[in-house]
């Protein structure tokens, strides 16, 4: 669907492909997969646990961080309004810069791009830092069929890629695992020294790591934020593994959700003061790497040729829908640590390469609700992820008006959807509620045994599964206020 | 007297009327006498949140009408129907030229039991009136919808400290959710039920032999899983704490 105003160069039809990580299995048979594994528990937990003590901590540090949350929401809002024009700008710049800019409408073409590129260059090795961009294009997999190696610099994503894993959250994607898995995994894989220590194996993988950059022919990243006015790009990262990415290799390419934008240089650094702070509680990631065009002329060091491929893959669908919000996302990953489902169930289990309250939303936003319809039911509506949304998103208010279009898509289970229209009929006749009412009554009254039921019937039957339900009581509150003393009568 | 308009809110109705009357007897001791118009049912919130919006729209319409016909402040014993009467259904009706205005009017009239007596009947009057004798060791869980959707947080925590017999201790991690959800409980019972274990584990810890809270609802899912493990400990609605 076109964007009215946008480039045609970048409103397109989307693309069918599936944003999923291919699982066999159904929801529910993931999430108990997930729930009985103790690994996973103790991992969540000790992560979780910790960022978002950090990100709390990290905004206490900034004075007036509400109203900074609040600037940096309207920079979003602004730009996403105006997205036709600042694309149109951010590509002039990149191109006046020296750098090439590449519209991509889908996943497909995107890598199509990259390929491309490498074609070009005569690549056979390519170093990548980390992108969720391309995780939803599945550009690994990609380039590794058309026979290229292709190896993860980001620690975390090293990890995965040895382990034959997806990221199971944004901003760390082995959050699933504990230090002493990892440690197994690295002694196995490229020869560590078998350790729990944390230091012991980051040394390993530096090593590891170090050779890789200086022979690969591209370096491949993701872009955290352009900006629109100068056509930079805006890296952040805590490893220097994004720099050495981005600089050793002869040509960069650069990833980057057509969204990412922001107008000016001032805005970026709105944007900078939150990101870091609402991911892992720093004032700011070690290495916040701002890249103007490729190597010039004058230059030492840098790229000789850089390629920035502007991903739309459904973001100009969404931005003309009711879960537009979704794309103001600066993808901190704070929602997905203040989440107590994902807490308990982690990222592999959603099925989708974004998981948690943001992906709830912005995967069936992107990819359709009809091939989406659970993922927004995964939350309790807590409201905890709205609270700690660097941009202030109303992830809540999304999930539900996205259960809703899976309810006019059809996709409401069957005996819910009866018993909400019973429901509903009951609750719009008053005499008929209350002979609901005393039916639950006498219902509860059978299978209860000393107050208590251990197993409702039929679908109830979730209830009981963790929790008794109690016997209601003999008398309404109708009833009783009925007989109370003070009690006015009705007016009819 | 003054007259306040009471939303028992269906929960209520059916499983906890003890905590209904407890909110009659707490208003009646401050001197407003509880009406109680017995045609409403249910505000619609399990259906909103479930996605069903036609059926929300249908009990939100029914609740409006029937909350139209009262004058004065109504009350209601639920952070959760609250928030869904004073936030979600002016955004149901937007556009609505009947049930739109309405919504709004209705929402800026409506409280919650706590925010009602420390905000609007005001925390001095309150002291002075009320001297609940409920003693035992006390823990509070904040319901979200009633902190997160309708920002109340200390409200609740004065009111129950005036129960000055109770020894009250703070539960770990308190702001977490309990797993309740409405429908979640039973469409996502496995995490609902981790999310409740959780919730149990950090009860336990205060030791505390009463749980209060402001959502029956929640109560009704920490009292499930407390009932399940055997745990010495039950909850009440804040309005039973203050009428002891």
């Amino acid at each position: 669907m076109a964007v009215p105003g946008l480039p045609s160069s970048v409103s397109f039809q989307t693309s069918q492909s599936q944003m999923s990580t291919s699982h066999p299995i159904t929801f529910h048979e993931r999430i108990e997969d997930a729930l009985g594994n103790a690994q996973l528990h103790t991992a969540l937990n000790r992560a979780t646990q910790r960022f978002a003590t950090q990100r709390a901590n990290g905004l206490a540090s900034l004075p007036n961080a509400d109203g900074i949350r609040d600037h940096a929401r309207l920079i979003r809002a602004h730009t996403l309004s105006n997205l036709d024009r600042y694309i149109a700008q951010f590509a002039e710049a990149v191109e006046a810069s020296g750098g090439h800019i590449h519209f991509a409408k889908d996943a497909a073409e995107a890598n199509a791009i990259c390929l491309e590129i490498a074609k070009q260059t005569g690549a056979k090795k390519v170093v990548k830092g980390k992108s969720m961009v391309t995780e939803e294009t599945h550009l690994n997999d990609f380039l590794e069929q058309a026979g290229l190696e292709v190896i993860e610099s980001d620690l975390g994503e090293r990890i995965i890629q040895l382990a034959g894993e997806t990221p199971s959250h944004i901003v760390a994607p082995a959050i699933h695992k504990t230090k002493e898995e990892i440690g197994k995994l690295l002694h196995q894989t490229i020869g560590a020294p078998l350790t729990d220590e944390p230091e012991v194996m980051t040394a390993a993988a530096r090593e590891h790591l170090r050779e890789v950059y200086l022979t690969a022919d591209i370096g491949v990243s993701g872009v955290n934020f352009g900006v629109a006015e100068t056509g930079s790009i805006c890296l952040v990262e805590n490893e220097g593994n994004g720099r050495l990415t981005t600089t050793a290799p002869r040509v960069h390419v650069a990833f980057m959700g057509m969204e990412r934008l922001v107008p000016a240089m001032a805005d970026l650094s709105v944007m900078l003061h939150v990101l870091a702070r609402s991911a892992t509680g720093q004032k700011l990631s070690v290495y916040t790497n701002i890249i103007t065009g490729p190597r010039r002329a004058n230059e030492p060091d840098g790229p000789d040729e850089l390629h920035i491929i502007l991903v739309d893959n459904g973001r100009s669908k969404v931005l003309a829908s009711e879960t537009a919000e979704i794309l103001f996302c600066i993808r901190c990953g704070a929602c997905l640590n203040a989440c107590p489902v994902y807490r308990e169930i982690g990222g592999h289990a959603y099925g989708s390469v974004y998981p948690g309250p943001v992906g709830s939303v912005l995967t069936p936003s992107l990819r359709g609700i009809e091939n989406w319809p659970e993922m927004p039911h995964a939350s309790s509506l807590c409201g905890a992820c709205r609270e700690v949304c660097p941009v202030r998103i109303d992830l809540p208010k999304m999930l539900v008006e996205l259960r809703n279009q899976g309810d006019k898509a059809g996709k409401t289970p069957v005996w819910l959807k009866a018993g909400l229209m019973a429901y509903r009929t009951a609750a719009t006749h008053p005499a008929l509620f209350k002979l609901g009412v005393q039916m639950g009554q006498l219902g509860t009254r059978v299978l209860a045994r000393a107050g208590w039921i251990n197993r409702l019937p039929g679908p109830l039957a979730g209830w009981t599964n963790s929790r008794d339900f109690p016997q209601f009581p003999k008398k309404s509150f109708s009833q009783m206020f009925s007989q109370h003393g003070n009690a006015e009568k009705p007016r009819n | 007297m003054k007259k306040a308009n009471l939303f028992v809110t269906c929960i209520i109705e059916a499983v906890r009327p003890e905590a209904g009357m407890a909110v009659v007897s707490v208003l009646e001791k401050l001197g407003w006498q509880a009406q109680f118009d017995p045609a409403q049912t249910c505000c619609g919130q399990p259906a909103y949140n479930g996605g069903a919006w036609d059926e929300a729209r249908a009990m939100a319409r029914h609740t409006l009408d029937v909350l139209a016909r009262s004058e004065g402040p109504i009350i209601v014993p639920s952070g959760s129907c609250a928030d869904m009467i004073v936030h979600h259904y002016p955004e149901l009706f937007a556009g609505d030229a009947k049930y739109g205005p309405l919504a709004e009017s209705i929402g800026q009239r409506t409280f919650e039991f706590a925010q009602f007596l420390a905000d609007e009947i005001g925390m001095d009057e309150v002291r002075t009136r009320l001297h609940p004798q409920f003693s035992g060791a006390v823990t509070y869980h904040p319901s979200c919808h009633l902190l997160r959707g309708m920002k109340i947080d200390q409200q609740p925590r004065k009111l129950l400290a005036l129960a000055d017999k109770a020894e009250f201790a703070e539960m770990p991690n308190a702001n977490e959710c309990c797993g309740f959800g409405g429908l979640f409980a039973i469409k996502m019972s496995e995490v609902s039920g981790a999310m409740l274990a959780r919730k149990l584990d950090n009860i336990a810890q205060t030791q505390a032999q009463t749980v209060v809270g402001c959502d029956v609802s929640c109560l009704l899912n920490i009292s499930g899983g407390l009932h399940r493990r055997g745990a010495a400990c039950e909850t009440k609605h804040l309005a039973e704490i203050l009428d002891s």
